[in-house]
């Protein structure tokens, strides 16, 4: 039971984390359709950015600075890149931000070396918040849920409830009808490209001392944030955010998990030996094989159900 | 037509007898030794020539952007090292020069698989399911150990002592020279399989979804063929690896391979047949050079990569072979003095780059590693701000002077195409 609520709450914590980073690619990608690889790298520019700002400015100031530097970067690749290349199609976008990775990638190296960076949770928010069956919750973790639901909370606000919100919503699935009413839709492609990256940032300010500021962090984050995106379907906010809790859940109760297939043979008088692939197989425990779980569930939805869980449209 | 094809067959027969010649420029006959480094290089080049080209069956004439090559590559490598295990241990009774077959068959088997899965879907759905595939694996070879021997990979000995020619294979000259022979009958049988109706059709596929349709053709057969004898390519590359290296671990199955196989068969050139062979070439030339004078090729690469992306899409060959109709013309002296004209602000951002980006990462990593920069035999002070300086201005200063070089030549480019055209037409 205590192994229960504790990875619960550990799920939702790193659910949250997840959509705050899988929104911004979810509303990029439905409405640029680019699937931007560079997504988990400007997660890591956030992080990094925060460390450098907070040790000048403080943490909190730093929680507003890096996102809306990470903004500016994205606006940035999207005038002086991706427009340039959007004549050539749709793989030649997907290629450009498959480049970007690498730069990025090598650029956080040699601008604060392969080292992780000392960036840690603030002394004001570095306390347990309660105890659960003797178990520390830290309130840093209570903090991450605060931004992430706020920022769920006034993303929809402004999707559902402004002007602004409207023409994106609107661009979403009719870009030409909503060009042809006047609205200038590369202004609102660089909106949401930029707002995406600035989520990101924020995504990197906050998770950056959750898991650790090193080289190796877009990487760990790229694969598992299209899996949100692609499993809660185009288009749909909330698939994404049903996406990324239900991954955040799944690795983390996948290490508690320590039954294996073989496990439920037991019963039935059959005894197996990891002595080949297949009986090895069917004898590792779930908590070895949590990192494959993502991935397999990602090709069985786009076998079956290839607009996601509540796409509105085939990916 | 018959001249540049004539031409064509020329460079072919010429980059043949290259592979061939190229070890014994570097033989020492005095004493009778191979050159270890060249040789290893040149295997590395025909392993990575069958994996590019093999990519290109999907990206270039398929138009399928796949994220899990290096799937099929590493599972033919992992398969061979338990083959030539079996050989060695008498259980297999098959001559080396067979055995990438075998990996070939084990990559087209995993492709068939994977592939009906993967070919449900075409654009960005397909690139997703692939990279779900290749993630999949990645993450499963470092799991199951009976097979992938985990992190540190399963070894083997090439020497199984069971050869056609009576061969041992242990020198690196023996194995160098069945790499060619398989290269060679790799690239031929994927230039066949271009000039076959499933090579058309997948153009067709790529090019008018609907119109490949209306013709009664499923484009998701094209994709599935294609798809697997890909697959069949890559595992024979594999296999070589596996006969090369005699060790196959992780790295030869993870994504940074399938990314290398995109930039090689990207930079080389899509559009062109012998377009990735150019870029695998030239990637492990740069690879085996650069890496060992610097730590940031990824870098280089990166900008390499998204510079073709956004300003040749055709790639290294599509540039060449847009000299086409100028040669043709006799023309092409026409461009030799704005050339000439790109060269010093091209070689003034190429310095201020590379001088940044190596400034750069010896002030973080080099430090870290306790190394000293050294350009042109002395030694540089990275905390100096005259090398700094001398970077930046390089990089703007050549960055604006090329922008304004670049205009001069695109004007003259234009007035020759249409001079040319206006000729076409009279």
């Amino acid at each position: 039971m205590e192994i229960f609520v504790i990875s619960l709450l550990n799920g939702l914590v790193y659910g949250m984390l997840l959509f705050m980073l899988a929104s911004g690619l979810t509303l990029i990608f439905s409405m640029m359709g680019v699937l931007n690889f560079a997504h988990a790298s400007i997660y890591m520019i956030g992080a990094y950015l925060a460390f450098q700002v907070s040790r000048v400015v403080g943490f909190f100031p730093a929680l507003i600075i890096a996102p809306l530097l990470c903004g500016a970067i994205g606006a940035a690749i999207e005038i002086w890149g991706l427009r340039k290349v959007h004549h050539n199609g749709h793989i030649a976008e997907l290629l450009f931000t498959f480049g970007l990775v690498f730069i990025v990638q090598r650029g956080v190296q040699m601008t604060w070396g392969m080292l992780p960076m000392p960036y840690r949770v603030p002394a004001l928010l570095d306390f347990p918040l309660f105890q659960i069956y003797g178990a520390n919750f830290p309130a840093y973790r209570a903090f991450m849920l605060l931004i992430s639901g706020g920022m769920l909370l006034s993303t929809w606000l402004l999707l559902k409830k402004t002007r602004v919100g409207l023409i994106i919503q609107a661009a979403l699935t009719h870009p030409n009808m909503v060009s042809a009413l006047g609205h200038n839709v590369p202004m609102v492609f660089t909106t949401v490209f930029a707002g995406g990256c600035l989520l990101a940032g924020l995504a990197g300010v906050i998770g950056g001392n959750y898991q650790t500021t090193e080289p190796g962090m877009a990487e760990a984050m790229g694969p598992i944030v299209f899996v949100v995106v692609v499993f809660g379907g185009l288009g749909s906010l909330a698939g994404c955010f049903i996406a990324s809790i239900l991954m955040g859940m799944i690795q983390t109760f996948a290490v508690v998990i320590d039954y294996s297939v073989a496990d439920l043979l037991r019963p039935l008088g059959l005894a197996l030996k990891a002595d080949n692939l297949l009986m090895e197989v069917l004898t590792v425990p779930i908590a070895r094989i949590g990192a494959l779980l993502p991935f397999a569930m990602m090709i069985l939805i786009l076998l079956f159900r290839p607009r996601g869980l509540m796409g509105t449209r085939d990916t | 037509m018959t001249r540049s094809g004539n031409g064509a067959r020329w460079i072919w027969v010429f980059a043949v007898a290259l592979a061939l010649a190229v070890p014994w420029a570097f033989h020492n006959f005095q004493t009778g030794r191979d050159s270890g480094f060249v040789l290893s290089m040149l295997s590395q080049m025909g392993m990575m020539v069958i994996l590019s080209l093999s990519y290109n069956m999907l990206l270039g004439q398929a138009g399928l952007f796949s994220l899990c090559h290096a799937t099929f590559f590493g599972i033919g490598g992992y398969a061979t090292v338990h083959f030539l295990n079996a050989a060695g241990a008498g259980s297999l009774p098959l001559p080396m020069e067979v055995i990438p077959l075998l990996s070939g068959l084990t990559g087209l088997g995993l492709a068939l698989i994977f592939g009906y899965m993967a070919t449900k879907q075409r654009a960005t759905a397909f690139a997703m399911i692939t990279m779900g595939i290749g993630e999949l694996m990645a993450t499963a070879a470092l799991m199951f150990h009976s097979f992938f021997g985990g992190e540190g990979g399963v070894t083997t000995n090439r020497m199984i002592d069971h050869s056609l020619f009576g061969l041992t294979y242990a020198s690196g000259m023996q194995v160098y020279y069945l790499i060619l022979v398989w290269t060679l009958i790799c690239a031929g049988s994927m230039y066949f399989l271009t000039q076959t109706p499933l090579g058309r059709m997948a153009n067709a596929t790529r090019d008018n979804y609907e119109r490949a349709q209306f013709m009664g053709y499923d484009p998701r057969v094209v994709r599935f063929l294609q798809f697997s004898l890909s697959g069949l390519f890559a595992g024979v590359g594999g296999g070589l690896y596996a006969i090369t290296y005699e060790i196959v671990t992780f790295d030869a199955l993870a994504a940074p391979l399938s990314a290398n196989a995109l930039l090689m068969a990207y930079i080389g050139g899509t559009t062109v047949f012998g377009g990735p062979i150019l870029g695998a070439v030239l990637i492990t030339l740069l690879q085996s050079g650069v890496s060992l004078l610097s730590n940031s090729w990824l870098v280089y690469v990166g900008v390499l990569f998204i510079s073709m992306v956004m300003f040749a899409p055709a790639g290294l060959s599509g540039l060449i072979i847009a000299h086409g109709p100028i040669a043709a013309a006799g023309r092409l002296r026409r461009l030799t003095v704005p050339y000439l004209r790109l060269v010093v602000p091209f070689l003034a951002l190429v310095l201020g780059f590379v001088g940044l980006v190596e400034l750069m990462s010896f002030l973080t990593i080099g430090a870290a590693q306790g190394k000293k920069l050294v350009l042109f035999g002395s030694a540089i002070n990275i905390e100096a701000t005259q090398p700094w300086l001398i970077s930046v201005v390089c990089l703007l200063g050549g960055g604006a002077w090329l922008r304004w070089e670049a205009r001069a030549f695109h004007r003259v480019w234009e007035s020759l195409t249409a001079d040319l055209k206006q000729r076409d037409r009279v």
